[in-house]
């Protein structure tokens, strides 16, 4: 058999049965591998739900203040880190998916081939891959330095680490939109801005949701670039422009290293909460690109 | 406004007749407005760059070269060397890639080559779940749960290794259930999602031709996947594991709280480290001024490794795509 130089050499003439029995081991090393990934995976989401699913009651997801670590389970509850989280994730998702969105339209219908195009789609790849930590001592830097601690900081932050994942899904969805669709309109004498709003981006819309609901799933679940941008208060803030706030994320991280067992009860609880929050935005994700999606790879 | 020089089918249907030849005015709009946000990526790594640095100069000026890569930080006598921090998080990552990578690849192997197309999906949503787990709750299950568990092995394999030259220093005494190791392996379980699916998005690209040849002579599953799958995924599997490589030096909140919290250059695996994210995270709320300047400096650090390890990750995918094509 020719293979290319360099590669190892497979040797088709040895016997049969070794041949044969090398394929199944490396067939049950795949199996083992997958097995290796479920076991965590199983362990974690066992401990979370039978250990949260204790703490979590309706008092635990909206009553506050949350008491201070000390004291047991039943005082006060999450119900400022729950509010926190979603206004703050909320905004970001506000801010993050319009300009993503909008982005991926400039490389796909408007940069085409062209270097600009390009560079920006290379640079949303690398920016995917830019530490949480340093959104949050990057927006530390820029906004908490002017303006102090804020809901709106964290959104900021928050953001940043969405704009490439969207820019990203979005640009593969509207990839797939066939051209004869777009020359269709033009066709009718609609303007590029026209058939894009009104073509390309209706047919494109479920892939595009779909991708913006497991970016703001990502961005629920991140600690790091809240922890210095929006601080950990225990009473509810449902101003997000001014003052330090709160989120269920920094909660976790706050109580998981504090010796009490109502904190770690509370630390389980929030985890319950947050796997829910998004496996559920996972969910709709997956139902939206069963249902509404029109061209899939 | 600049006049658009962009072939537009819209336009050079229009510019033929007396119509429109020029565009309206919300057209030209949406397209600046549309490149604003596209380029708004580049601002922002740019000014994460800018605005970094700046705050970080004042410790790369005072500390200078050697006090930067010395291994002493004291707050109290505002010496703040990065070595500890450095070492704790190329130590870490490496663990995790050598565990997440033989076992990401053999995922997508199994989906690709292996499990009929309606059995991959579900598979894939599995990973996906592992995906969105988010960091804080590995960490939290680490700390309580893993942790505790994981102190009595490593201390039976401290105690079965004494004596034994190499191992003995990697493996040795001083055992601690939170230590490099132990991050090492929730890092590892983290990143292996995103090597996978980067994995197997290169291989689903080797052509149906090549691997119907390797049948036809005769070859086992496993001989095709070596003689035909393999020489052509190598390149993008590479980079997919740098990406892999990328995430586990940036994941922070997971590893600050299983590594032990304890700046240290030793070879002692099972023992407690640090690492530049989690030190960023454990120590930046009580910090100011020139403490400050330094963990933001550490930040500037993981910034630029991270970016070069993207970029690399990124050419690399690029360059044995093309070349694929060309083949």
């Amino acid at each position: 058999m020719a293979v290319a130089s360099g590669q190892p050499t497979i040797d088709l003439r040895e016997p049969a049965g070794w041949r044969r029995t090398k394929n199944q081991i490396a067939t049950g090393a795949m199996w083992f591998a997958f097995a290796c990934m479920l076991v965590p995976l199983a362990f974690v989401l066992f401990t979370v739900i039978s250990k949260g699913i204790s703490a979590i009651s309706w008092s635990f997801l909206t009553g506050g203040p949350i008491p201070p670590n000390v004291l047991p389970l039943g005082n006060g509850g999450m119900g400022p880190a729950v509010i926190g989280t979603l206004e703050i994730t909320g905004f970001a998702a506000l801010l993050a998916i319009p300009i993503g969105v909008l982005g991926a339209v400039y490389i796909n219908e408007y940069g085409g081939k062209g270097w600009l195009a390009r560079v920006i789609g290379f640079l949303a790849d690398v920016m995917t891959g830019v530490p949480s930590i340093v959104m949050g001592l990057f927006i530390f830097t820029i906004w908490i330095l002017h303006f102090g601690y804020s809901g709106l900081a964290g959104s900021f932050a928050l953001g940043c680490l969405m704009l490439p994942v969207v820019i990203r899904s979005s640009y593969e969805m509207l990839k797939l939109v066939p051209d004869s669709l777009r020359e269709a309109s033009y066709a009718l004498g609609a303007t590029k801005a026209r058939v894009t709003v009104t073509v390309v981006l209706p047919a494109a819309v479920g892939g595009i949701v779909s991708g913006a609901l497991l970016a703001i799933a990502r961005a629920a679940g991140e600690t790091a670039p809240l922890l210095f941008t929006i601080l950990t208060v225990e009473s509810t803030n449902t101003n997000l422009f001014s003052g330090a706030n709160t989120a269920l994320s920094t909660q976790i991280f706050v109580n998981a290293q504090s010796p009490f067992v109502g904190a770690e009860a509370r630390a389980w609880g929030s985890a319950l909460t947050l796997i829910v929050i998004a496996f559920a935005l996972m969910l709709v994700a997956r139902i939206i690109t069963a249902r509404f999606t029109r061209y899939a790879r | 406004m600049s006049t658009v020089t962009q072939a537009d089918p819209a336009n050079a249907a229009g510019s033929a007749g007396p119509l429109a030849h020029r565009r309206p005015l919300g057209d030209r709009a949406f397209q600046i407005l549309a490149l604003a946000c596209g380029l708004l990526v580049l601002v922002i790594l740019v000014l994460i760059a800018v605005s970094t640095s700046q705050q970080a100069s004042s410790w790369f000026s005072t500390a200078g070269f050697s006090g930067i890569f010395s291994t002493v930080w004291n707050p109290a006598t505002n010496q703040f060397g990065a070595m500890a921090y450095l070492y704790g998080t190329v130590i870490t990552a490496v663990i995790a890639i050598i565990i997440a990578v033989p076992v990401s690849v053999a995922i997508a192997l199994l989906l690709t080559q292996v499990v009929p197309q309606r059995w991959s999906q579900p598979i894939v949503y599995v990973i996906d779940l592992l995906a969105v787990i988010p960091s804080v709750v590995w960490g939290l299950w680490g700390i309580l749960v893993l942790v505790p568990w994981i102190q009595g092995i490593y201390a039976s394999i401290a105690s079965g290794v004494t004596g034994i030259p190499v191992l003995d220093s990697l493996f040795g005494s001083n055992t601690s259930g939170a230590s490099f190791f132990t991050a090492g392996l929730i890092l590892a379980v983290m990143i292996t999602p995103i090597i996978t699916s980067l994995s197997r998005e290169v291989i689903a690209t080797v052509p149906t031709i090549d691997k119907e040849g390797a049948y036809a002579l005769g070859a086992t599953r496993w001989e095709m996947i070596r003689g035909a799958v393999w020489p052509h995924s190598q390149g993008g599997v590479v980079g997919a594991v740098l990406v892999g490589l990328g995430r586990a030096m940036g994941e922070t909140i997971a590893a600050a709280l299983v590594i032990g919290s304890s700046a240290q250059v030793t070879s002692r695996l099972f023992g407690p480290g640090y690492s530049i994210p989690s030190v960023i995270a454990n120590q930046f709320g009580e910090a100011s001024g020139e403490f400050r300047s330094a963990l933001i400096g550490l930040g500037v650090f993981l910034f630029a490794i991270t970016i070069v390890i993207n970029l690399a990750a990124r050419a690399i995918v690029e360059r044995s795509a093309r070349r694929m094509r060309g083949a």
